[in-house]
């Protein structure tokens, strides 16, 4: 390659003198092709699915009335329970790839790329989460949908046998999506907080599927209240189809719990983005 | 140039009283410099003497502890198209080892509009096409150079900031690192790079910010330094050391022995020194002007400022 080469093509496009910018709607472009654009995300996002869809099947397809759910009838809900028994190990994938999409541009260096092509670095946030969290949120519900769909049936006949258009059963499928499109966000945001890929991962963990059991230890009526409004048992507020016990809360206020969660995230993971060097 | 209509000044790096201190470490220490449009300005400095740190304070990735960067006047940050403004290779690698090159300067592109073409423009000007659609981790040092240099390039930036271009080139590359820098600086872009070999500034950089320790040692041209370097004194070999000496004894003139035949002479040039030895018949067998290299001036500016010496090498990185 010659000097020559060089220069001309370096020049090619300067006589035409665009005039380039940074707006919201194009960082979110751009974050979609870095989401797209990563192996990992497929994979990961491939195995939340395959989890929520798997496990329900399997819970369905196992179901015996002289079972632990037997003797419940269909208002009981017991039917999307069984469709919904992946939701947690589902949300574990779901999140842990929203940690490796923030954190993971810390431990690869990336994120020096990303904050230098967007140097106010909000908008990477917004972005990313307005990318991730429709995404898992889509994915998420469709895994929910196609686990209840065959789930039924395998359950069909049964006692505790319900249909899609049975009242609150589209409410629940749709909450286990909008559960699983937060905790996305919460994936990104801890990411964003911690900068470090097996640390995230293990706090969102923890939080997920440790967290709850927790609460035992401290005194009972604290217990309760806190453990109701923990990501996941608000997550199970919002798709159940009756809370039947005390330990959920109304759907309305398990969602308002998860979105909360997520603001108090959010502001925690952009203050650290404004305030600390990259 | 594009950079220009938007900021109205001049494409430059302004530097004002940098500093940045972590805990009871001061890494850059009240630095001021300027890097003008149409030059390239070589920054240069021993390991650890907060050359990186300086870079990722202009493009606002590190807060200064005080004092300003200012990129065509104004803080990096402030530009709409941060990246048409100012093109920066970092010297950390800045990549995710999943992605392709193609996908990764995509990614940077969608931000700022810049179309796919412009993509494919600097993918072909680093010499990237063949590997292209390859994933960013199977790429050797080189490679990964020549994909930050296409990144720094994209935006057609009026201002091209690179930390250490050359490192893991191969000849090929490194020539065609400094062609691409003299023509960038050239077609009237600000240019500035920054190297801990006084070498490879020699034969790229115009002006030399050289600093240590964080403090700016010196600011000057390439020419400048290679003046003030060369006066160390004539070489002399001759079989009678002890006459040639008293025949040149002088005001302003000193001469030291640095072997049995062996004279260093300051204060007299060649030309003097040959025509006394001939008036006296005094066999000479060599008569050499000794200068210093541009390395050792380097070597002398920086001696009290290197970070690291040798003992500590291993720490250096």
């Amino acid at each position: 390659m010659s000097a020559d080469t060089i220069t001309s093509s370096t020049t090619a496009s300067s006589p035409a003198c665009p005039v380039y910018r940074v707006t919201g709607g194009r960082v979110v472009r751009s974050e979609w092709s870095k989401f797209w654009s990563l192996r990992s995300s497929w994979i990961t996002l491939g195995v939340a699915v395959l989890f929520l869809v798997m496990i329900g099947v399997i819970a369905a397809a196992l179901y015996t009335p002289d079972g632990p759910l037997g003797g419940k009838d269909a208002a009981s809900g017991a039917a999307l329970t069984l469709a919904l028994a992946g939701t947690n190990l589902a949300a574990l994938a779901v999140g842990a790839l929203g940690v490796l999409l923030s954190a993971g541009e810390y431990s690869t260096g990336m994120v020096r790329s990303t904050f230098a092509a967007v140097p106010g670095r909000l908008p990477v946030l917004w972005a990313k989460c307005a990318v991730y969290g429709p995404i898992a949120f889509v994915t998420s519900t469709l895994g929910a949908l196609l686990s209840f769909l065959l789930g039924s049936a395998a359950l069909h006949g049964e006692k505790i046998a319900l249909s899609l258009g049975d009242a609150g059963v589209f409410r629940c499928l749709l909450g286990a999506g909008v559960y699983l499109g937060l905790v996305g966000v919460y994936g990104v945001t801890v990411g964003l907080l911690v900068r470090n890929n097996a640390g995230g991962i293990a706090i969102l963990a923890g939080v997920v599927l440790v967290l709850p059991g927790l609460t035992g230890l401290l005194p009972s009526s604290l217990g309760d209240t806190v453990s109701r409004y923990l990501p996941s048992n608000a997550g199970q507020s919002v798709m159940t189809l009756h809370a039947s016990s005390d330990s959920l809360v109304s759907p309305g206020a398990g969602l308002t719990a998860l979105l909360v969660w997520a603001v108090l995230l959010l502001a925690g993971a952009a203050c650290r983005l404004r305030r600390n060097d990259v | 140039m594009p950079g220009q209509t938007e900021a109205g000044s001049d494409s430059v790096i302004e530097v004002r009283e940098l500093t940045k201190r972590y805990g009871d470490k001061t890494a850059v220490d009240d630095l001021s410099f300027t890097a003008p449009p149409g030059q390239v300005t070589g920054f240069l400095g021993p390991n650890g003497a907060g050359k990186s740190t300086t870079m990722r304070m202009i493009v606002g990735l590190d807060a200064p502890t005080s004092g300003t960067a200012l990129v065509n006047g104004r803080p990096y940050a402030q530009h709409r198209a941060p990246l048409q403004e100012l093109g920066v290779l970092l010297e950390a690698r800045a990549v995710h080892p999943g992605r392709s090159a193609f996908h990764h300067l995509m990614a940077l592109a969608y931000t700022h509009g810049v179309p796919r073409r412009r993509v494919e423009e600097v993918i072909d000007l680093a010499g990237l096409h063949a590997v292209a659609h390859k994933r960013v981790g199977a790429f050797s040092l080189g490679m990964g150079q020549r994909l930050g240099i296409a990144a720094a390039l994209l935006g057609d930036p009026a201002v091209v900031m690179l930390d250490e271009p050359v490192n893991g080139l191969d000849p090929e590359g490194v020539r065609w690192v400094r062609e691409l820098l003299r023509g960038l600086a050239a077609e009237g872009r600000t240019v500035m790079l920054s190297s801990h070999l006084m070498s490879e500034m020699a034969q790229t950089a115009d002006r030399l910010v050289v600093v240590g320790r964080g403090r700016l040692l010196a600011e000057t041209t390439v020419d400048a330094l290679v003046e003030r370097s060369e006066d160390k004194g004539v070489r002399v070999a001759t079989g009678e050391p002890a006459r040639l000496r008293s025949l040149l004894a002088a005001p302003g003139v000193t001469v030291t022995s640095t072997g049995a035949e062996r004279l260093v002479v300051s204060g007299l040039d060649t030309r003097r020194i040959g025509q006394v030895a001939a008036e006296h018949r005094v066999p000479l067998y060599e008569l050499v002007t000794e200068s210093v290299s541009l390395e050792e001036a380097f070597m002398h500016l920086t001696q009290d400022a290197v970070e690291y010496h040798s003992s500590d090498a291993g720490r250096a990185a």
